[in-house]
């Protein structure tokens, strides 16, 4: 990946994200910022860095408020990175390394004066290899309610309820709540794992490839949610695969090898692409 | 030929027979796609027929030369000699062997001795012969029916299969039936010592003294044989030990695979199996020289009496010697814990110790309790640091500052120096093994439930 920025390969993606305008191609600002005007979380000049090796090269961008955005580009592109900025998991790996700004309502949360704890209970993350604990569904839930201190019965039920009932899982394991949740469906076990994130109360909900791991119709049923979702939550999804995005976000992110290439409205996005790299990705003629 | 040439020789022809395999698998058809099975699979299909039925025949003729010679031998004395008492039988023929093998005979070489002794000389290099024979006969024959085998149809592979599961599961019956022949020799002894001592009384008896009287008149010559107090210090010395090492090990084991460096691990890891590494007699004497004595004084000023040969030392030092297998276990196990689990963890804003308490220990807790029950067994088993620190009065307490003793400690006071085998006192230590047998199994079994009931729960 390094090298090939460094190398200088024959389109100009590696001098992203300040790159003198080429002639035919319109100017960075309109190919960057769809426009967004209340945006919730706003990127401004991100690096990141694993030990010596540049992950992700200065992005700028902004979230809109109770929208879905999704970030699309080839593996290794530095778009999982991206999200993991965002409540800043990226800290659990100890080579890497952040630079400039995140701000979640206006406050940067990268500095060293943000309670991350806090943080990671605004930002819900669902990840890509579900991951439920190896506790009972219900634990699953309360875990969250567990880890800020509410511990009475009553008030923890009603909290599994609601969760399990947003995350459209309620009506299959109302009956069950005590198995182990590792005893559900991939499916099942995403959406509980989705459950499990709200349950918390978030502003946003991250998704690090929800779905790779599931079959079409699994796929499907978490669409819809995150759909349903869409009038609570602002949503972050990372995905591989194009027609996803195109059929749930109202933003595209095009990232390749660590640079924003194109940021906009996703029906645009995906019928009128303004930079080369980008339709050539979405039509599937490189990645 | 001598052994070790003779299996040199078996060796090679069975490498020859491979490759004649080989061939053979080879000159039947053009090409080799054709075979069922590939090339090499015809080839150790011959060569298995020329090593097993040999070398089965080598170790049974090995196993049964000595006897069938000395059969022989035997019938070809005289009657006086032959009707003589076993005992003396055997010296006779040893000292012929010996002459005939050279070396120092114990009585003068009279002209029966000598033609004994040529007798087995002769005997010995016709036998020796004909074991030759016989390896290479079976070898050459074992070649032959394979190579006969062999055709287009013939599925080589197959065959090589079975034979290679056979092997592997001989493998795994030679543990077992090794399992078998030490509960076997214990059992024996075992009953053996039942018969002069009641088992209730063992099993159940309270006062541990095992004096026997060589003549009947002699003084205390009634011992009592119950292992009550031996079972009781032990689980008490036990007992300590796993209070010591347990919170310590887990300690360790969490700071070391959750919260250090990997400079830090990489260097603390290996120092914590040092100690792992250091002789149990070592842990005797620093129980015994060090640490007895600095818990005696101690113990002086709080106004306590603490017996120098106390279960506190002993235990407390076996926990120190027990450490590293609960850490070691325990740290492995919570590494592998799957990072997806503390990364949903933290998502979901918990901190590092609200991860470690709620979410990894939990995940991790089958192969922790594992480790413990095998630092369990570890613990009865013991013997070196109970030898030197922990006494030889079998005293039914409870009290760790007292001197107790254990089922190992007796074992090896009651079979260290001259020993009759036929007296109670020396056989005790038999029924003791057994008993520790027993106990150590059955926690391994309940061991082994527990790890599985868990890993249902978990997975």
């Amino acid at each position: 990946m390094e090298s090939l920025v460094t190398n200088e390969p024959p389109t100009s993606i590696a001098a992203a994200p300040t790159p003198a305008p080429t002639t035919g191609r319109p100017p960075d600002q309109d190919v960057l910022d769809p426009g967004i005007p209340e945006p919730i979380l706003e990127v401004r000049d991100l690096n990141l860095y694993y030990a010596d090796k540049r992950a992700l090269n200065g992005i700028t961008m902004k979230i809109p408020r109770r929208e879905i955005t999704a970030f699309i580009g080839p593996s290794g592109c530095g778009k999982s990175s991206l999200l993991r900025c965002l409540n800043r998991l990226n800290d659990l790996i100890p080579i890497a390394r952040v630079e400039g700004e995140v701000l979640l309502e206006g406050d940067n949360i990268l500095g060293s004066g943000t309670d991350v704890n806090l943080l990671r209970k605004r930002i819900g993350m669902v990840f890509q290899k579900s991951n439920p604990f190896p506790k009972s569904i219900y634990e699953n839930i309360a875990y969250g309610c567990r880890i800020q201190g509410i511990n009475r019965k009553d008030e923890v039920d009603h909290i599994v309820e609601r969760s399990l009932h947003r995350a459209a899982l309620w009506n299959e394991v109302k009956d069950r709540l005590g198995d182990v949740a590792t005893g559900l469906s991939g499916g099942q076990q995403q959406r509980l794992c989705i459950a499990r994130a709200i349950a918390t109360e978030p502003e946003v909900l991250l998704f690090d490839e929800p779905c790779s791991a599931l079959d079409p119709i699994a796929t499907a049923k978490i669409e819809e949610l995150m759909r349903d979702l869409k009038e609570q939550y602002t949503q972050v999804i990372v995905t591989h695969n194009m027609q996803q995005a195109s059929r749930i976000s109202d933003y595209t992110a095009f990232m390749y090898l660590g640079d924003l290439i194109e940021y906009g409205v996703t029906d645009e996005l995906f019928i009128k692409p303004l930079r080369k790299e980008t339709e050539d990705y979405i039509t599937g003629r490189f990645g | 030929m001598n052994t070790l040439l003779l299996i040199a020789v078996l060796l090679a022809l069975s490498a020859a027979g491979f490759e004649l395999g080989r061939r053979r698998a080879l000159g039947l058809v053009g090409h080799p796609k054709e075979l069922r099975s590939l090339p090499g699979y015809y080839g150790s299909w011959i060569l298995l027929w020329c090593l097993v039925p040999s070398v089965l025949a080598l170790a049974g003729w090995i196993a049964l030369e000595g006897s069938l010679v000395d059969t022989w031998v035997i019938r070809s004395l005289p009657q006086e000699i032959r009707e003589l008492p076993e005992a003396r039988l055997g010296l006779f023929l040893n000292d012929a062997k010996n002459l005939a093998t050279g070396n120092i005979v114990s009585r003068e070489v009279d002209d029966l001795l000598q033609t004994t002794a040529d007798r087995y000389t002769s005997l010995r290099a016709a036998g020796r012969l004909a074991r030759t024979g016989l390896v290479l006969l079976l070898t050459a024959g074992g070649a032959l029916i394979g190579y006969r085998r062999i055709s287009l149809r013939f599925d080589a592979m197959a065959r090589v299969e079975t034979a290679f599961k056979t092997i592997l599961m001989i493998g795994s019956t030679i543990a077992i039936f090794t399992t078998v022949g030490i509960v076997l020799s214990l059992l024996f002894e075992a009953i053996r010592f039942f018969q002069a001592v009641p088992i209730t009384e063992f099993l159940f008896g309270l006062g541990w003294s095992p004096q026997t009287a060589l003549r009947t008149d002699q003084v205390g010559s009634s011992g009592s044989f119950g292992a009550v107090p031996l079972f009781a210090g032990t689980l008490l010395i036990s007992a300590i030990a796993m209070t010591v090492a347990v919170p310590v090990g887990l300690l360790a084991a969490i700071y070391l695979s959750e919260y250090a460096t990997r400079r830090v691990r990489t260097i603390a890891k290996p120092l914590l199996e040092i100690l792992a590494g250091v002789p149990t007699v070592v842990y005797g004497f620093f129980a015994a020289l060090t640490v007895a004595p600095l818990v005696r004084n101690f113990g002086a000023e709080l106004g306590l009496s603490v017996s120098s040969e106390s279960a506190l030392v002993a235990g407390g030092v076996m926990g120190i010697m027990i450490i590293p297998f609960v850490s070691s276990i325990s740290d492995d196990v919570i590494t592998a814990v799957p990072q997806g689990l503390r990364e949903a963890s933290y998502g979901l804003g918990a901190t590092q110790s609200e991860t470690i308490r709620r979410v990894v220990f939990p995940a991790a807790l089958p192969g922790i309790v594992g480790g413990i029950l095998l630092a369990v067994s570890r613990a009865i088993g013991e013997t070196m640091i109970v030898v030197m620190a922990a006494g030889l009065s079998a005293n039914l307490t409870a009290n760790p500052l007292e001197a107790v003793t254990t089922v190992t400690v007796q074992i090896v006071t009651l079979l260290v120096g001259d020993l009759e085998f036929d007296s109670p006192k020396t056989l005790s230590a038999f029924a003791l093994g057994l008993m520790l047998f027993v106990v150590t199994l059955t926690l391994n079994v309940i061991a082994l439930r527990v790890v599985r009931k868990y890993r249902e729960q978990y997975e």
